[in-house]
């Protein structure tokens, strides 16, 4: 699904946040991304939303070079992708159904099937109740769910997760993985990115663990390759 | 359409479509982006209206003076119905000739009336009018010519027009030469397009004045709603649906501001109505001021859409590609 082939990058200024990363995601695979603050953690989920690009090396996302896309064409993979941010980043201004909808009306889909999909992407992560509500009416563990549900309402084959759980208490960040692992189930591929060390350390799969941009021997990923 | 992922077109709904189809879904997007941007100005409604009133009168400054410069080339063409062509007869033309002439003039189609002064008719009103007397009496022969007078129809008035009639006239036989009191009327022609020239300049500047306007109302609309662009950008929205809601807004403060400028005329019209007619009776004429027609409302309108347009055009090729979701 995801492959990295010796990237590295350097952020203008000279910072190196990326050095020679090399790994390769399966499909179907659900995997954590792990380090210290500051670790690249960020820069890694951006190069494979073509947030940024690589100073050297390639990312391919399915067999696809990301260089070779141009800037006319990034909305276009970003579609192929569901993104999930630590603070959710939903539209005040909009409820929680136009939310969720965003992604379905961006492309064009027909207002109808519009709120089938929505409904059904609400009912996943147990929101029905709430499509009316302004998102600023609703509790921290809520708004994720709903920015899960706007990252997940087209069925993207790639589900990117940038601290997830970050501010939320750990039953709350259980429900959310709990969540992630049913879409992991249903084909989907994951990537996590979190510091929350304990969390890995309860779900059985395998993590990423970058160190000043660095990829750290995985010794999950040697069976794997 | 999926670059990536080349199975996910069948299982989703946006299976390959006909062409036709697919432009239809775009004009649909486009038009729905369109009502949908007009119900968010509605939602900022004090904002909106005060743009709208801006812009609104910034046309109607230039709307006006296009309005006093149609109603005074009309009051002006009424002037022209003085030019007159005088033709001096040759001195060893006789009585009889002149009469010929006389009669043959007014046969001409450009013509409408022809008066003749003899010159002893002539001489008579000059020691009238000049106060001389008697002091003429004491000249040995007259030396005043005969005059023809000719008024052209009305097609025939105009400076230019007027310029060639006597030319004709000038190659009869008996003509001396023509004398044609044009002077003043150029004077006013250039004056008149003196006036124009400034209307013009006035307007270009104001409509300059209306791009910037709604340039940055919305360009401070982008930076307003910099977080959902951003949100837009990382879930996959192009670049024309992140446009096309701000130049439509750009369209509607052209459509609801050149209506307001048209409105605004009207009602000025309306107010000097009486005033116009108050002078008009002095001058024992009944003039009736010239407002807008359709054909003029039209333009109007489309000049401020297209303000609009490129105003918020500019403002949106500018600042929205500064917003990108990384530079958070």
């Amino acid at each position: 699904m995801i492959k990295f082939e010796q990237v590295s990058k350097t952020y203008p200024g000279g910072h190196r946040a990326l050095e020679k990363v090399t790994f390769q995601l399966a499909n179907n695979e659900l995997a954590f991304l792990t380090g210290h603050s500051g670790a690249g953690k960020s820069t890694l989920l951006k190069l494979i939303s073509v947030m940024e690009r690589p100073s050297a090396g390639h990312v391919y996302i399915n067999g696809i070079d990301l260089n070779a896309i141009n800037n006319r064409q990034i909305p276009f993979i970003r579609r192929d992708i569901g993104i999930i941010f630590q603070n959710h980043r939903l539209l005040e201004r909009y409820n929680v159904f136009d939310n969720v909808a965003l992604p379905l009306v961006i492309e064009g889909m027909h207002h109808k099937h519009i709120a089938k999909r929505v409904h059904a992407a609400l009912d996943k992560v147990g929101l029905l109740d709430k499509v009316k509500c302004q998102p600023s009416t609703l509790s921290g563990g809520e708004q994720q769910r709903v920015g899960i549900a706007r990252a997940i309402v087209n069925s993207p084959p790639l589900l990117l997760a940038d601290e997830p759980t970050g501010n939320l208490d750990p039953e709350l960040s259980m429900e959310i993985l709990k969540l992630f692992e049913d879409f992991n189930r249903h084909g989907t591929a994951v990537l996590i990115a979190t510091h929350d060390l304990g969390l890995i350390a309860r779900m059985k799969y395998r993590s990423l663990t970058l160190n000043h941009g660095r990829l750290m021997q995985d010794p999950l990923a040697e069976n794997r390759l | 359409m999926s670059l990536l992922f080349k199975s996910r077109d069948k299982q989703s709904n946006t299976q390959t479509k006909p062409r036709l189809l697919v432009v239809y879904f775009f004009m649909l997007t486009i038009i729905r982006q369109g009502i949908h941007s007009l119900g968010e100005m509605w939602r900022t409604p004090i904002a909106s209206l005060m743009t709208i009133l801006v812009l609104g009168l910034s046309l109607t400054l230039p709307a006006t003076l296009y309005v006093v410069v149609k109603n005074v080339q009309q009051v002006s063409s009424g002037f022209n119905d003085a030019a007159e062509i005088s033709l001096f007869v040759k001195e060893q033309m006789s009585e009889q000739q002149t009469q010929t002439l006389v009669k043959r003039l007014a046969l001409y189609p450009e013509i409408e009336s022809v008066s003749y002064i003899s010159s002893a008719q002539a001489l008579t009103e000059f020691k009238r009018v000049s106060g001389f007397g008697q002091a003429l009496d004491y000249l040995e022969s007259n030396p005043l010519p005969s005059v023809v007078l000719v008024t052209p129809t009305s097609r025939y008035r105009k400076p230019q027009a007027a310029q060639k009639l006597l030319d004709k006239l000038e190659t009869e036989r008996e003509v001396e030469f023509g004398k044609l009191d044009i002077e003043w009327l150029e004077r006013l022609n250039a004056l008149l397009s003196l006036l124009k020239e400034s209307v013009f300049t006035v307007g270009l500047l104001l409509l300059i004045a209306v791009i910037l306007i709604i340039g940055n109302t919305i360009r401070l609309s982008i930076m307003d709603k910099k977080e959902e662009i951003q949100v837009l950008k990382l879930v996959g929205a192009t670049n024309t649906f992140i446009h096309t809601p701000f130049i439509w807004t750009g369209v509607w403060y052209g459509v609801i501001g050149g209506l307001v400028a048209f409105i605004c005329v009207v009602l000025m019209l309306w107010w000097l109505e009486s005033a116009v007619s108050m002078v008009a009776g002095v001058y024992q004429s009944s003039y009736i001021l010239q407002g807008l027609n359709g054909q003029e409302l039209m333009i109007l309108l489309g000049l401020a859409v297209g303000l609009g347009f490129s105003g918020s055009f500019i403002a949106v090729a500018k600042y929205i590609k500064e917003i990108e979701p990384d530079r958070v």
